[in-house]
């Protein structure tokens, strides 16, 4: 199997195969959820087009994080509906989730610390997902290419044997986002992936960033108003589990209400 | 680096295989032999708990019950063959007339076979996929586990008549006309039990080198990220419950021949925990260290249950605790610990 079979193989796997009706790949409609009669999200409605890099701040608080939680399942929401694609995310699994094409990377970096970059990648790939699976899956030529491919693209080439355990800080940042790479997904949610990165791997990851959006959708959660401005097109504000604003960047450093209650402090 | 891990693997199995199949026989007596074909039976449970509990986390507590189910279903077809055409001596002592129906089908080897490896896979699986669905894990799957080990237990003394109550099941002669008492018999037995040991070691060798052995360790240290990499790690996590669970009941229908009885106390909750001791003295991560483990820990209590009838658990409860202290990965983990220069106090992969 050449390169290009397997990676049409992987599409042919994947829902992108599947026609796109309509124009959003995620819409989010009056989504609620509320804690202990707290209400962490609060009838919110957002709509992600194909190939954008949406990114989203907001106070501690502003229920960014639990939004990505309840796109990929990890939380219920008490109300509304969450439709990639035509589907209804909010009655599936997280691992049904996964297999629609949404992928999730956490705030503090997880990977499988005992697994080598190389095998935290192939664990990741969308195939042999069940037990008889993955029992017999083979390393072919093919797979082994897709993953040094990938590699490459998270800078990781050269350490492809290291244990993941082993990587510094920004480096296992990179290795969960070359994992969701690794599981085709066609929407990446992010949620502070420069946190604890030092200035230049911060450039080498905007360029990363930019780099999938041309082929995928990504919602990036983040507080560094210098790295927003070198990756979004598009900013929303949350804002007590509410969308304060939506708009460029600079719009969004101009709007009064922006100002008041996150970037003025 | 790489390939000389996996030498010193292949060099443990190997040696492994050495120590049991030439060594053993050569300077055992057949006293001897057989009650290391009795420790060996244990060694069945604790690989299932190097894959189940070393590997993928999940802690059990309860193995005894799929040993008992084998110990039992063999204890079944061997009395049945001891006894016929009359009913097994304990029934008629405690008056039951008839054989129970559900003894009927253990007349048949095949039978008893298919029961040995299929009915832990009906309890073990079902079981364990349902609760791990509802991601009870941890500390609290070891606590149920325990608990159904008790319960059983009761549930076996309780049916006197049926299952020969507390005293168990015992005075076996022949193996389809094998006889089974003899030295010879003895000493044929402790070959097939090696023979099948050897499978069972080579079965969980092989399937930690493939992608699912990878997974087991994801799943350990990560579950939630497993889960966002599209698997569904409750089914995961049952499979290699149950394959523990099958281990188990091979090994619990060795013990039957090996020992000539199966009793309630090798079933429950104690030996559930004994069995753990095997797997931790030996090392969980190592298959092959679980063996040596087996047969270690199964000499030491026979020795100083001999030496200090009444204290005896006290120096088995030592050990446990001196052996999670120095040697967190067991005896398979020190020459790892030696060539690190290093004695690491605490468990390696505390992290629930």
């Amino acid at each position: 199997m050449s390169a290009a079979e397997l990676s049409l193989d992987f599409r042919m796997m994947s829902p992108a195969a599947t026609s796109v009706v309509g124009d959003h790949v995620l819409s989010v409609e009056h989504l609620s959820v509320s804690f202990d009669g707290f209400k962490a999200v609060d009838d919110l409605s957002l709509n992600i087009e194909p190939n954008e890099l949406r990114v989203i701040i907001g106070p501690n608080g502003a229920g960014k994080t639990t939004l990505l939680d309840m796109i990929c399942g990890k939380t219920k929401p008490t109300a509304g509906h969450i439709y990639f694609k035509g589907t209804d995310l909010t009655t599936l699994a997280e691992h049904e989730i996964v297999r629609e094409g949404i992928g999730r990377k956490f705030q503090t970096p997880s990977t499988y610390e005992d697994l080598s970059v190389l095998e935290n990648l192939e664990v990741s790939l969308p195939i042999g997902h069940g037990v008889l699976g993955s029992i017999f899956f083979k390393r072919t030529a093919a797979i082994r290419e897709r993953i040094e491919q990938i590699a490459g693209d998270v800078y990781l080439s050269d350490q492809l044997r290291t244990k993941a355990g082993k990587l510094s800080h920004g480096q296992q940042q990179w290795l969960e986002i070359g994992m969701l790479l690794a599981q085709n997904s066609e929407l990446l949610l992010l949620d502070e992936p420069v946190a604890g990165m030092s200035p230049r791997e911060r450039e080498l990851t905007a360029a990363l960033l930019k780099k999938i959006s041309a082929g995928k959708s990504l919602i990036v959660i983040e507080h560094d108003m210098d790295f927003v401005k070198s990756i979004a097109n598009k900013v929303t504000v949350l804002h007590q589990g509410k969308v304060l604003a939506e708009g460029n960047v600079e719009a969004m450093q101009n709007d009064e209400r922006v100002i008041d209650v996150y970037l003025g402090h | 680096m790489a390939v000389s891990e996996k030498q010193r693997e292949l060099a443990a199995y190997a040696t492994a295989a050495f120590v049991l199949l030439v060594l053993m026989p050569m300077v055992l007596d057949a006293f001897w032999l057989t009650l290391v074909g009795k420790y060996l039976a244990f060694a069945f449970v604790a690989v299932g708990l190097v894959l189940s509990w070393g590997y993928c986390g999940i802690l059990s507590l309860g193995q005894g019950i799929f040993f008992g189910i084998g110990g039992y279903a063999m204890a079944m077809f061997l009395k049945l063959e001891a006894s016929a055409p009359d009913l097994p001596d304990f029934m008629v002592w405690s008056s039951v007339e008839k054989l129970p129906v559900w003894w009927h089908p253990f007349s048949s080897f095949a039978f008893t076979v298919a029961a040995i490896l299929l009915v832990p896979i009906v309890v073990a699986f079902p079981f364990a996929y349902a609760i791990f669905k509802k991601r009870v894990s941890g500390v609290y799957f070891a606590i149920v586990t325990i608990a159904l080990a008790l319960t059983l237990t009761v549930l076996i003394v309780g049916q006197q008549g049926e299952t020969g109550g507390a005293n168990g099941i015992t005075d076996f002669k022949t193996l389809l006309g094998w006889d089974i008492i003899s030295d010879a018999g003895k000493n044929a037995a402790y070959f097939v039990e090696v023979g099948l040991l050897i499978v069972v070691m080579a079965i969980s060798g092989l399937l930690l080198h493939t992608r699912f052995g990878k997974l087991l360790i994801a799943v350990r240290d990560r579950e939630d990220r497993v889960r966002f990499s599209g698997y569904n790690t409750a089914m995961i996590k049952a499979f290699i419950f149950t394959l523990a669970a099958v281990f188990s009941s091979i090994g619990g229908a060795l013990f039957t021949v090996q020992a000539g009885l199966i009793t309630p106390s090798v079933a429950g909750a104690v030996a559930s925990v004994e069995m753990v001791i095997y797997a931790a003295v030996g090392g969980r991560l190592s298959v092959v260290g679980a063996v040596f483990g087996a047969l270690l820990v199964g000499f030491m209590k026979s020795y100083l249950s001999e030496q200090f009838p009444e204290s005896w658990l006290f120096f088995l409860g030592g050990l446990f605790i001196f052996v999670v202290m120095v040697m967190p990965n067991g005896l398979a983990g020190v020459p790892d610990q030696i060539r690190h220069g290093r004695v690491r106090f605490g468990l390696r992969h505390e992290r629930r």
